[in-house]
């Protein structure tokens, strides 16, 4: 490019484009600026992790302080989510092959696996011995759980109105189906997000 | 030199009727237009550099005197956060990027607009909610207190209401700046005319990329990290205190993971913009195209990993120092291509010195001083000597203020023509750079020297052994403010009396010059025309073989 850069400024004919090429209407762009969103919010999401393995590796829990967790009801919810993801995709494939009530019914049993997962992280919350502020570890189970529950609430709700939108014959066809994609793969970044932190607050 | 333009229309393109306001309204309105918006950003981002610069004012008028006696201590704290934090966050940033990004970037990549229009307008309509905040917060609950860069535990022992306040403030701009970021990605790696190539884009669009990555990486983890903060200035979690058991290095590190590439979000803008005006007022062909794209990249990449230069001071173990200061003393080689480019492609050109030109050649000069004392302040030695001293606020305001906003006044004068359709006044211009390179000059090299000798930074008393440099550093400060004036009464009589520009004054390459001034609402009458050398200054086509050319004859065939 170095040297291409020399020749005399060129403005070439823009007569060489196909009609199609030359077509005004600009191309979807949706889902690329969907996954850059979801980058930065990934990025959210590293630096807390930073921050809690710095925190382990240099705070130690105070004597006399509690931090305990149980793992049975964090597992379960775990497959839930897992499973969550796997209906979300064959609702999907069932778009695209033109079955909208199946479509609909996978729908719905992906956001009852969303809702089921925050009861069950509700009935941990409540279950738990400590609380937000009773020592830094516990802050930061709260703070980072609660973080994720804030985008799982979110997705269900995605789901939900993706489900009412469904509704309406021709909404979505199985070749423009934008919410579907878009809520879809915010559902999965939300769920491999769960994993990353189970295995570092649960595992670890 | 052959220019073709594309075949215009002698009809002008008819709008779509009652979608968007017309005349000046547009700008005070939702507008999707990226040329509207650019000039939103742009106005209100110049009101905020004034109401810093006032800011800047009371700080420089109490530092006249080795005492406190012209603002209570407290709220000689708040002058220097918000000077700061509306500084940064509601001039640099927005201006530089969103101002120049979003008028430049879809007329580079052969768009009619950016990827996201209403996405774009949200981004823009953040900023003055979230400004006006800022400064309310001043007059309603006394505003925050512990610098810009609200470290713990210091920003949690100052009154809570206006810290919360800045938080929220900072969180609604750092989201504005993602949704830019986003938008400027897409535009640059989607929404490119068929037949352009990213290796032919013009190098402010390289800058805007890697600006943009550096947005969407690191501005969530500033926002993730100022949540945990107001957690515990309102539920009194203990992330960052440690008299909690929390840590308040944790809060450093996140907070310059995001506020080192902070730097380069306020500084390669502006490498790209200048790296656009060198070349049309030299008349010549950008020197080093490809070097400058991979330095860009390689600043981007190497802005990621050098954060904790900042915290030398912070009981930051061996390894850590060895580490930073080698990678930053790194960035002194992608950054030091770029300047030699510059000269290189000043070199034997035909220099037209006016306004746009003068301050970017001042540009240069500042940028690498502030580079060399950037190198300096990454030597952990040096660093622990001057550290939180005038000499690091010296450094800083070289490159941000000598270095962008310099390149700031340099493109009004380069794109006011595109923008209003006229000139500005070249006097006045030149009057415009005389004060504001002596008064930026006078006001910050003595800083150097202070910091230095040990005076501390954000004190509103010192030791009077100082007391003659920061009178001339206050003179300084005053002739900055002068400097205004012209630059205003310039802008305001060039907009309404200026002579008419015409279309292509500078007989510029880039595609935004391919059009009418201002430009129509689609950019373009007529399809985009594809710009694949955007450079081509000064040497005719048939002089010289592409294929086997060299730098050497580059240099020799350009005068």
């Amino acid at each position: 490019m170095t040297s291409g850069s020399v020749a005399a400024g060129s403005v070439e004919s823009p007569t060489s484009l196909s009609a199609e090429e030359a077509q005004e209407g600009h191309r979807d762009v949706r889902m690329f600026g969907l996954a850059t969103f979801l980058v930065a919010d990934g990025m959210t999401f590293a630096g807390f992790f930073a921050a809690y393995l710095t925190f382990r590796a240099v705070n130690p829990l105070p004597l006399g302080a509690i931090y305990e967790l149980e793992l049975v009801l964090p597992t379960i919810n775990t497959a839930l989510l897992v499973v969550s993801s796997f209906t979300f995709h064959r609702a999907a494939s069932e778009l695209r092959q033109d079955r909208p009530a199946a479509f609909r019914g996978w729908l719905l049993l992906t956001a009852a696996l969303g809702v089921a997962f925050l009861t069950g992280q509700m009935v941990e919350y409540f279950s738990l011995p400590f609380g937000l502020t009773d020592n830094l570890y516990a802050s930061t189970f709260y703070a980072l759980t609660g973080f994720h529950g804030l985008h799982v609430s979110l997705g269900a709700l995605m789901i939900l109105i993706v489900w009412w939108q469904a509704r309406r014959p021709g909404h979505f066809t199985p070749d423009h189906h934008f919410g579907v994609e878009a809520a879809e793969l915010y559902w999965h970044f939300v769920d491999v997000i769960w994993l990353i932190l189970f295995g570092i607050l649960y595992i670890l | 030199m052959t220019l073709a333009f594309p075949p215009q229309t002698s009809q002008p393109q008819s709008l779509p009727p009652g979608l968007q306001p017309q005349g000046w309204l547009r700008y005070l309105s939702f507008s999707l237009d990226h040329k509207v918006i650019g000039l939103q950003y742009m106005v209100a981002g110049f009101f905020f550099y004034l109401v810093g610069g006032a800011l800047a004012g009371v700080i420089r008028v109490e530092l006249l005197s080795p005492i406190s006696d012209f603002v209570p201590r407290e709220t000689y704290n708040e002058m220097l956060t918000l000077h700061g934090t509306v500084m940064i966050f509601l001039w640099i940033v927005p201006v530089v990027n969103g101002a120049f990004g979003n008028y430049l970037i879809p007329f580079y990549v052969g768009a009619r607009d950016m990827a996201f229009p209403r996405l774009n307008a949200v981004a823009f309509w953040m900023i003055p909610p979230a400004g006006f905040l800022l400064i309310a917060s001043y007059f309603i609950a006394g505003a925050a207190q512990s610098g810009w860069t609200a470290y713990p535990p210091l920003s949690l022992t100052t009154p809570a209401a206006g810290q919360v306040v800045w938080i929220l403030s900072v969180l609604l701009l750092g989201g504005s700046s993602i949704f830019g970021g986003i938008n400027f990605i897409a535009t640059i790696l989607k929404l490119r005319r068929p037949g352009l190539k990213m290796m032919q884009l013009p190098m402010y669009c390289w800058a805007m990329l890697g600006t943009s990555f550096l947005v969407v990486l690191a501005t969530p983890v500033l926002a993730g990290t100022l949540v945990l903060l107001s957690f515990d200035i309102i539920a009194h979690t203990g992330f960052f205190n440690p008299a909690l058991g929390g840590n308040a290095v944790v809060y450093q590190h996140l907070f310059w993971f995001y506020s080192h590439p902070a730097v380069y979000i306020m500084v390669l803008p502006a490498f790209g913009l200048v790296s656009e005006i060198l070349p049309v007022h030299a008349r010549k062909p950008l020197f080093g195209y490809t070097t400058m794209v991979y330095s860009i990249l390689g600043i981007v990449f190497l802005g990621l990993i050098v954060w904790a230069h900042h915290m030398f001071t912070s009981g930051t173990p061996p390894w850590m120092r060895l580490f930073f200061t080698i990678a930053t003393a790194f960035i002194a080689v992608p950054t030091g291509i770029k300047f030699f480019n510059w000269l290189a492609t000043l070199w034997g050109g035909k220099i037209a010195l006016n306004s746009a030109m003068l301050f970017s050649c001042a540009f240069i000069v500042h940028f690498v001083f502030g580079g060399i004392t950037g190198v300096a302040l990454a030597q952990v030695p040096f660093d622990i000597h001057v550290h939180d001293t005038y000499f690091v606020v010296g450094h800083f305001h070289y490159i941000v203020y000598g270095g962008t906003v310099f390149v700031v006044f340099g493109s009004i004068y380069h794109w006011f023509p595109k923008f209003t359709g006229r000139m500005l006044n070249e006097h006045l211009g030149r009057l415009h750079f005389a004060l504001t390179f002596i008064g930026f000059n006078l006001c910050f090299a003595p800083q150097h020297w202070l910091g230095l000798n040990g005076m501390p930074r954000r004190v509103a008393e010192y030791d009077p052994q100082f007391t003659m440099l920061n009178q001339v550093s206050s003179v300084g400060a005053l002739l900055m403010a002068i400097s205004t004036l012209p630059f205003l009464i310039n802008v305001a009589w060039s907009a309404w009396a200026g002579p008419v520009a015409g279309d292509n004054p500078w007989r510029a390459l880039t595609p935004e010059w391919l059009t009418s001034s201002p430009p129509p609402v689609e950019n373009w009458i007529g399809p985009a025309p594809l710009v694949t050398h955007p450079y081509g200054y000064g040497v005719a086509e048939d002089q010289i073989d592409l294929k086997s050319a060299t730098g050497q004859q580059l240099w020799s065939r350009g005068r």
